[in-house]
């Protein structure tokens, strides 16, 4: 055995640190990974310094300097991506959409793999009723139409960017819980879950100090798919005209210029940026949880 | 000889550099005889017989030696045509290797009809036949692999291996996962096979007991080289390796009066590391300076040991017995 | 000598799967991986349980850990009645009883480091924290890990079985347990490393003075470790007797078997052929009367009907056979 004397510091020290630093460290590995991080990155400072790079109100009506409305008007030095039929900052439009973006994605982030880790935890290690009944609730919630389901639910709760998120968090949590379940189900039977009862671990610790931190991974992946879902729902519901018309959103610029008819006239430069930022923020999600899956899923390390 | 091993050098890349699993290990198979291939976990035992049957993991490669078999080196082109045909092979998880939707005669008969050149009529005919040969019941033929017991599952699977009749059947740890009984049962179908069909086998395991049991020669491996081979009353009774006679000193022994295992200190080397001399050297209580440099084999062609001090064998083996001989071996502790 | 664990016809069935003929049937189908064990386990004495898979060995270690609860029977520790032991007594009774687990690279938690997987005893049973350091030191050295605090910081992946299955043992006594349950403890590890971790289970039992139960299939190790050894097929202890007495004058024909199965290093001793034949029937539907009926050598009419009770047949040896209980008139 080839061992070199270390420092040992003996500190017990909350499991979760390890795999957190894991985490970090993880997109450094992965270069798909990696540009998804990137380009969460720059759509974050993008949202965050959005009053900066584009000061003018992206509803605000324009007109030329000859007092005229300023519709329609090509992109140029003035209007980097032009002006709607309606006169609007296209590009003032694009750059303060990042942040309802952003805001519906992580926030329906948060709460899905909040509620679906919590879930899956207390299904798959309590069993018994409170397993049968959480699970027939993720039944029900999966069974419901996606999109019909988000545009009747803010019918009734009013046509807000809370309600969508609100909507999708209700849809996509049985998800990541029924995963998270399984994976418990099977640490569960691990011998050194075992190896913490016959220790006198109490039912909670071993729910959060041996076996959250090795769901933890598993939660971030459905994190990350749930912003690029959350994204495309609140898209395709203000493009169907059920969004909040008072902020403005990606989906919202899509349902303008369709309906206004920007395509025929060839205004491209009004659909295609924001179809391209939907694209390029799903897309990113999607690459972070191939990454942590990796993570989650680790080769055996041989010795 | 139905099979030659020479210096065989089997090299796996991994991300801490090149594995040397096999590092020139020459064995040989006399006909119609068992071959135990004995060592602990990483000794190179199963890589040595995949190699043989061709079917290395993505990573290895045969980067030395050679590989005869009836007179006839082996490469690329002879393993594929031999493979199932002439050498067959149960891997260490043939027991799992059933396909679950399928009957076990369905395979068995899929394996004569594809590999083999049986039409359907004969295959079901040899089918039985080989389901005989193992101590199953031809009506089992029907039944679905969860039916089978694991027992019952290895006796399919050398049946599936012994389909296309080949003259060396290669066994990896056929018992391992077993009862007691159970293993007995289906170490006695093996050495009914090589009665009966006068089958050469070589049998891949870590336990001694077993090679006592149905063995007709053993190599012992330790480190990707061999350190010992011969008849097994022999090799058992009188081992000249120290390693041999560590590992017969640790082994339970039910009928021995001896109430003392002796655990040999330490653990095998990392062979991603440039070895040389005998790899037993830091484990062993008898090493002495030279053992370091390079290693000997010795002996006759019945029994050869790759030990410097063989010609102390004798006295070696007396003081291998005592239990304080073994505690914290240092490397040049007796010499 | 007084009885640190006792049991009285102890029974566990583990539920299945109903088919749909059951199901209409209104049966309910169970695994009867314990059906009626009865015996004491001496306070300071090392007792093994040996048999094959699925004979219920398992599930009876995790009964006497209160792992499991018995569907029947009763089960008691240093006189208290197990189903009694909850709330705060659970607390004290885990401190007391403890497990050694087969797979030694399974039993330790993949992201703690060797320190911390021993110091979590502690911390459950509520150990003041200033001790903490000394008596995992304490328990480092008595498991005999060379240079033990160089492994603190390392991570389960990063040793080897021999040196897991000392951190694992150095674990189970860290709380200065009196009680060991030692499930298959060397059965993943080399041969090399076995002997090492036999001479270490007798040495702390000796030195701790603690009692001890070994579940094994493998007879032959048992022999290095216990005086005692039971004996269970199906469910059943079928042989109860000094492991010498198993060994080598082994009187139930199922122990007779498993003894003659055994191979043995040495080539020149002869092995007789098996005195049985056939597979272990399914624990769900096992044959009337004697379970080992339908593969025993000397089945009479009677094994049929009549379930054999363990009997003594002479000092310290019990058997549960008809051949051995000859009908009284």
């Amino acid at each position: 055995m080839a061992e070199r004397a270390e420092p040992v510091p003996a500190r017990a020290s909350w499991p979760l640190l390890p795999v957190l630093k894991r985490m970090a460290a993880m997109p450094l590995k992965d270069p798909f990974a990696f540009a998804g991080l990137v380009i969460y990155l720059l759509f974050v400072l993008v949202a965050v310094f959005a009053d900066q790079l584009a000061p003018v109100d992206p509803l605000e009506i324009l007109f030329t300097k000859a007092g005229k409305l300023a519709a329609n008007v090509p992109p140029g030095v003035e209007f980097p991506l032009g002006t709607t039929n309606l006169g609007r900052d296209i590009y003032a439009q694009l750059v303060h959409g990042t942040r309802s973006a952003l805001a519906v994605g992580l926030s329906a982030a948060i709460i899905v793999a909040t509620v679906g880790t919590i879930v899956g935890l207390v299904a798959g290690y309590f069993g018994g009723t409170a397993d049968a009944v959480l699970m027939r609730i993720a039944d029900m919630a999966l069974s419901l139409p996606f999109l019909p389901f988000v545009i009747v639910l803010t019918g009734f709760l009013g046509a807000s960017t809370s309600n969508i998120v609100l909507a999708v968090a209700l849809l996509l949590w049985p998800n990541s819980a029924r995963v998270i379940r399984s994976q418990v189900l099977t640490l569960r039977e691990r011998a050194y879950v075992e190896a913490a009862r016959v220790t006198g671990a109490s039912a909670w610790r071993i729910l959060f100090v041996h076996i959250a931190p090795n769901i933890l991974p598993l939660s971030f992946v459905y994190a990350a798919i749930a912003i690029g879902w959350a994204i495309i729902t609140e898209a395709s519901v203000s493009f169907l005209g059920f969004g909040d018309s008072t902020s403005v959103s990606w989906g919202m610029m899509l349902q303008d210029a369709f309906a206004s008819q920007a395509l025929s006239r060839g205004q491209y430069a009004w659909f295609v940026p924001p179809g391209i930022c939907i694209v390029l923020v799903v897309v990113a999600g999607f690459f972070i949880s191939r990454g942590y899956e990796e993570v989650f899923m680790p080769r055996l390390r041989g010795r | 000889m139905i099979l030659e091993v020479d210096k065989l050098q089997i090299h796996y890349s991994t991300r801490s550099g090149v594995a040397r699993a096999v590092d020139g290990a020459s064995f040989v198979v006399p006909e119609g005889r068992i071959v135990g291939l004995v060592g602990e976990s990483g000794c190179g035992k199963t890589t040595a017989v995949r190699a043989i049957m061709g079917v290395l993991a993505e990573n290895g490669r045969q980067a030395g030696g050679r590989v005869v078999f009836k007179g006839q080196t082996m490469d690329e082109a002879t393993t594929r045509r031999l493979r199932w045909r002439d050498i067959a092979y149960v891997p260490q998880s043939a027991m799992s290797s059933l396909d679950p939707v399928y009957t076990v005669g369905s395979q068995l008969v899929e394996v004569l009809t594809k590999r083999g050149t049986h039409s359907r009529a004969s295959a079901r005919a040899r089918s039985a036949e080989l389901f005989d040969l193992v101590g199953l019941s031809e009506r089992r033929l029907a039944d679905y692999p969860h039916q089978f017991s694991g027992g019952m599952r290895q006796r399919a699977a050398i049946a599936m291996a012994l389909a296309l009749e080949p003259s060396l059947l290669l066994a990896d740890e056929p018992v391992t996962a077993l009862d007691v009984i159970v293993q007995r049962q289906i170490l006695d179908v093996l050495r009914s096979l090589q009665q009966r069909l006068h089958l050469s086998m070589v049998l891949v395991t870590h336990d001694i007991s077993v090679v006592a049991y149905l063995c007709d020669e053993v190599v012992v491996m330790y480190a990707g080289q061999v350190v010992e081979s011969g008849p097994v009353r022999e090799v058992l009774a009188r081992p000249r390796h120290p390693y041999t006679m560590g590992l017969r000193n640790a082994f339970p022994d039910l009928l021995s009066d001896a109430l003392e295992l002796v655990p040999i200190a330490g653990s095998p080397p990392d062979l991603s590391e440039p070895l040389s001399g005998c790899r037993f050297v830091p484990r062993c209580p008898f090493a002495q300076p030279a053992c370091s440099i390079d290693s000997v084999v010795t002996g006759s062609d019945g029994h050869r040991s790759a030990c410097r001090r063989d010609a102390e064998a004798d006295t070696i083996r007396t003081a291998a017995l005592d239990p304080r001989t073994w505690q914290r071996s240092s490397s040049f502790a007796m010499s | 000598m007084a009885a640190l664990v006792e049991l009285r016809d102890v029974v566990k069935h583990f539920p299945v799967t109903r088919s749909l003929s059951e199901l209409v049937r209104g049966a309910h189908p169970a695994v009867r991986a314990l059906d009626g064990v009865t015996f004491d386990v001496g306070d300071g004495d090392a007792v093994a349980i040996v048999g094959e898979s699925g004979c219920g060995k398992t599930t009876l270690g995790r009964l006497m850990l209160k792992l499991v609860e018995p569907t029947g029977g009763a089960i008691s520790f240093a006189g208290a009645p197990m189903a009694e032991i909850t709330g705060e007594k659970l607390r004290a009774f885990r401190r007391q009883a403890q497990l050694v687990f087969q797979n030694p690279f399974d039993a330790l938690n993949p992201r703690f480091t060797i320190y911390r997987a021993v110091v979590e005893p502690l911390i459950n049973a509520g150990i003041d924290k200033a001790e903490h350091a000394d008596r995992v030191a304490s328990a480092f050295r008595r498991v005999h890990l060379a240079d033990f605090d160089r492994y603190y910081d390392r991570y389960p992946h990063q040793l080897s079985g021999g040196q897991l299955q000392r951190v694992v043992m150095a674990r189970a006594l860290v709380l200065g347990p009196r009680f060991l349950v030692a499930d298959e403890p060397v059965s993943m590890l080399d041969v090399s490393v076995r002997a090492g971790i036999l001479a270490l289970l007798r040495e702390v039992r000796e030195t701790m003075g603690l009692t001890a139960v070994y579940i094994s299939h493998d007879l032959a190790l048992v022999r290095y470790l216990c005086e005692r050894t039971l004996v269970m097929y199906l469910g059943r202890v079928v042989e109860d007797a000094p492991t010498e007495e198993i060994v080598r004058r082994p009187r139930h024909p199922y122990t007779q078997a498993l003894v003659a199965a055994v191979p043995v290093p040495d080539p020149d001793q002869s092995r007789a052929p098996l005195p049985i034949k056939g597979n272990v029937p399914d624990a769900r539907e096992p044959p009337s009367g004697c379970s080992f009926r339908d593969r025993c050598p000397h089945a009479m009419p009677r094994c049929a009907t009549e379930t054999p009770a363990l009997k003594p047949v002479a000092g310290g040896h019990q058997v549960a056979c008809h051949l051995d209980t000859p009908t009284s008139p």
